[in-house]
């Protein structure tokens, strides 16, 4: 128990002290960045007070926005105060999703950076079926979620077949398919398959109340049944990895491709098989962003969420566990950021830039051992190391 | 120049490298270091070069001590080295290379390489050296690579010259070119100390030899002594060089190669319509020196090579073509030339490397899921069976030391029911008690009726254990010969030229 404690511990250090480093930086940024905090550079002390009650701020409203606010509470029941928490989660449950599909593909050696992509399929496939048909409560859920899984599947998928057949690198291979896919969900919007009747803006009917997730804490509150999707699939993906022999085909090949070839394991079967899955976990994202918080199918449904997810696996260590974490706390930084913004006027940018620090300080491991006089760890580091020779 | 090295004691962490260690390399001596892999000879190198530093000790050059911080420290007092794994730039030509970190300009900034390479010109000419100061690096044959390193520190006045394991990469004749080289040098007052594990060479070359174990010195000896007594001291206990090989009753063919070749992706042959098979029963070794095609032959035989023609039978089925898969369960038995790029995964358990091949079948596996009691089970089974030294077989295999992660391989790989063992370069880098241990492994399975085919550049290797030799030279096999054949002959054979008599 102590050793995996310890264990746990060492895999936490390296994100956690990058993300503490980026916190402080991004304080320095916000505090130097205000204009009447700069006006008191004259006098040292007054401009530490001012510089510490700017940056406070900010961080208070980013945990308004992203946790708990008492405000919010006034008038309704204490309950409501959580509606902050709510809106991480709302913003999590995809990310995780996201996360998980380039945190396998990680394990693989394969460096996905098609989840944009595979969650606009997934997210077509489970709109359609949500608008289109009429289904028992539950089984339409589950219909339009699996068609969104294997439509992003199919497309995820077909990545890794034709690294296996051909030789071309999964990094090019899915940013070119993001654009077809990014382009394709603006086409199939106009069409009349798609386009809701009586709109000229791209955007789909809504899906039938019997293919929504239900809502967890009442219609106030905007959390919603797929954050346990998320945590299942993040469970599914553990299991999957560490206990099947189909990951331990995956984890031998991302570990050492050749080894494992030679030793009898299909590397195409293992491509193709992992990008599929992969697919799938994406999908399972868009899914779930359309099921459950937006309801029809837009231009803009994919956001950002298959980008983030790269930052999401990267911080997350590849581990299913991190990654869930990961999501958790970009989802908290997204929602508090527009609180911060409308609250203390600091530009919600300034989370992006905070995000950005994070992943440079986890991509330079040596530069945070440097500043924390830290020995060298033996975690599994240089998770990014391989992703260009594939 | 003399160079004497009193108290040297290193550790990392809680381990020991280096012991108190007390050397003396006269004027114009070949001095060999004799031990096993990680008795600490590369460290002891280090610190002489400045590449490491030592924890106590002193380091006297013409009894005055010096301190050595760096290699340019090294090289100012005229220590030079030419490293295992040379530190050349391919794309350079020699000249280039020479001048790489000593560049000196002339007008505008300009390089001035004809300096260095009328400098090189000196150089070959005192020693006999044909080296073209406008070759690139690539180009050339490993042979002359070393020279080159050897004319680098040469041109920037090394009196001691370190040689690490200079012959491991050579040819038979480029290694007798080497020990003539070494000689001249010796003449011209050159100091030279040698790390090697050879017994033979050392015999040949060395005026003393001093042989380190677990980093302690345990003896300085004169190259009189035998290679038994000095195999013993290396291992510290008595070791068998040439290991017994039984009389026994030789099988039918059990596996029949004809007319095999072996393209690379461009489509060049680089195994040209080779025909050959293995005996149940028989030790059949490939020889010939590295680079002429044994490593995709030998990777054609479990068909990992992507572009084959011809026809691969075994037991009488043919399997060119099949998936590695099928092929290593028809019943081949494959250890890779690199254990470390093809035989394993660096980062998984000792266990999990041990069921590679395995994962997916009972007991390892009941439907998708992996019992991993069982995993862990047989991998206990398997260590104590092969004597693998480990602390638990859930640490990672890449903590093991070059002989057991070679254990590892070969206790996977013999795990399966096996009709022919193809084993590739099966004991490159490792020391005399694992070598020792490979070679009885191989003449058991021998023994038990199973074909070997044996992939070496070693010729006493080959000699030790072979009942026929087939000979490779640029793709193709020029002759398969019994093994009373000579060392010469052999040699002859390797360089290209074929022979008449001694054939099968």
């Amino acid at each position: 128990m102590r050793n995996s404690l310890s264990k746990f511990g060492q895999a936490i250090k390296l994100p956690g002290l990058s993300f503490a480093l980026a916190f402080t930086l991004t304080g320095f940024i916000i505090a130097f960045s205000d204009s009447k905090v700069l006006s008191k550079i004259g006098s040292p002390l007054e401009f530490i007070k001012s510089a510490g009650a700017t940056a406070g701020n900010a961080y208070l409203a980013l945990f308004q926005g992203s946790i708990f606010d008492i405000n919010l509470t006034k008038g309704h029941n204490f309950f409501q105060g959580f509606y902050p928490l709510s809106e991480t989660i709302v913003i999590a449950t995809p990310l995780i999703l996201t996360g998980l599909s380039v945190a396998l593909a990680f394990k693989s050696g394969l460096f996905n950076i098609g989840a944009q992509g595979q969650f606009i399929f997934g997210a077509i496939g489970a709109s359609y079926v949500g608008f289109h048909f009429q289904l028992p409560i539950v089984i339409h859920v589950i219909a339009a979620a699996l068609a969104g899984m294997a439509l992003a599947s199919i497309w995820g998928g077909a990545v890794g077949l034709l690294k296996a057949k051909t030789g071309a690198h999964e990094v090019i291979l899915t940013i070119m398919m993001n654009y077809i896919a990014g382009y394709f969900i603006l086409w199939i919007l106009k069409t009349s398959q798609f386009l809701r009747p009586g709109r000229i803006d791209p955007i789909a009917p809504e899906v039938n109340q019997s293919a929504r997730l239900p809502l967890l804490a009442g219609a106030n509150l905007r959390i919603h049944a797929g954050i346990f999707i998320a945590l299942v699939a993040a469970l599914f993906v553990w299991w999957l990895l560490t206990k099947t022999t189909i990951g331990y085909k995956f984890r031998a090949v991302g570990a050492n491709g050749q080894a494992a070839k030679t030793a009898g394991i299909s590397v195409p079967f293992v491509l193709t098989a992992t990008m599929a899955i992969c697919g799938a976990l994406a999908g399972l994202g868009g899914a779930v962003q359309v099921l459950g918080s937006e309801h029809a199918l837009n231009a803009d449904i994919a956001g950002s969420f298959g980008f983030d997810a790269i930052t999401v696996a990267l911080l997350g260590r590849a581990q299913p566990l991190g990654t869930v974490f990961a999501a958790l706390l970009f989802g908290a930084l997204h929602a508090g950021g527009r609180t911060m913004q409308s609250n203390t006027g600091v530009p919600l940018d300034i989370v992006l830039v905070t995000q950005a620090l994070i992943v440079l300080f986890i991509a330079a491991p040596t530069f945070v051992r440097f500043i924390f006089k830290l020995k060298k760890m033996s975690s599994s580091a240089g998770l990014t190391s391989k992703g260009w020779n594939g | 120049m003399s160079l004497e090295l009193r108290g040297i004691t290193k550790t990392f962490g809680s381990f020991t490298a280096n012991d108190e260690i007390n050397l003396r390399v006269e004027t114009g001596q070949i001095h060999a270091i004799l031990g096993e892999n990680g008795a600490g000879k590369s460290t002891l190198m280090n610190i002489v070069y400045g590449l490491l530093k030592a924890d106590s000790g002193e380091i006297f050059v013409d009894e005055k001590v010096i301190d050595i911080s760096d290699p340019s420290d090294a090289l100012r007092a005229g220590i030079g080295m030419v490293h295992q794994h040379f530190m050349l730039i391919p794309v350079f030509t020699v000249a280039e290379n020479i001048v790489l970190g000593h560049e000196k300009t002339g007008k505008f900034g300009a390089l001035d390489i004809e300096t260095a390479r009328s400098a090189i010109r000196e150089v070959s000419k005192d020693f006999g050296f044909e080296v073209d100061p406008d070759a690139i690096v690539e180009t050339l044959p490993v042979g002359i690579q070393q020279k080159v390193e050897i004319i680098r520190a040469l041109i920037y006045e090394a009196k001691v010259l370190i040689l690490d394991e200079p012959t491991a990469v050579l040819t038979p004749q480029e290694t007798d070119e080497l020990l003539k080289t070494m000689r001249e040098l010796k003449a011209k007052g050159t100091s030279i100390i040698f790390i090697t594990h050879k017994l033979r060479e050392v015999r040949e070359v060395a005026d003393q030899i001093t042989i380190i174990r677990r980093g302690k010195v345990v003896g300085a000896v004169s190259p009189q002594t035998s290679e038994g007594e000095l195999a013993s001291l290396m291992v510290g206990r008595t070791v068998d060089l040439a290991p017994e090989k039984h009389k026994h009753k030789i099988g039918e063919p059990i596996l029949v190669a004809k007319d095999l070749t072996v393209r690379n992706a461009l489509g060049a042959a680089v195994v040209k319509k080779v025909n050959f098979h293995v005996n149940a029963g028989e030790v059949l070794a490939v020889a010939g020196v590295q680079g002429n095609g044994q490593s995709e032959l030998a990777r054609a035989l479990i068909n990992l090579e992507d572009h084959v023609e011809g026809s691969i039978l075994l037991g009488g089925n043919e399997i060119r073509g099949k998936s590695i898969y099928d092929s290593l369960h028809a019943g081949i038995a494959f250890i890779p030339e690199s254990r470390e790029l093809d035989g394993l995964v660096g980062s998984f358990s000792i266990a999990e490397n041990l069921i590679l091949d395995l994962h997916d079948q009972t007991p390892y596996a009941k439907g998708i899921t992996l019992s991993a009691g069982v995993v862990l089970a047989e991998a206990e089974k398997k260590v104590k069976e092969f004597d693998i030294r480990l602390q638990s077989v859930s640490d990672a295999v890449s903590t093991l030391s070059g002989g057991n992660k070679q254990k590892v391989v070969i206790a996977r790989e013999l795990s399966r029911p096996v009709k022919v063992l193809v084993a590739s370069q099966p004991t490159r880098g490792l020391d005399v008690g694992s070598i020792e241990f490979v070679h009885e492994r191989v003449l058991a399975e021998r023994d038990a009726g199973r074909g070997v085919i044996l992939f070496s550049t070693e010729l006493d290797e080959v000699m030790a254990l072979a009942d026929r030799i087939a000979v490779m030279y640029r793709g193709e096999i020029l002759d398969i010969v019994d093994s009373n054949v000579t060392r010469e002959e052999l040699g002859l054979l390797m360089a290209g030229v074929a022979s008449k008599k001694a054939s099968v």
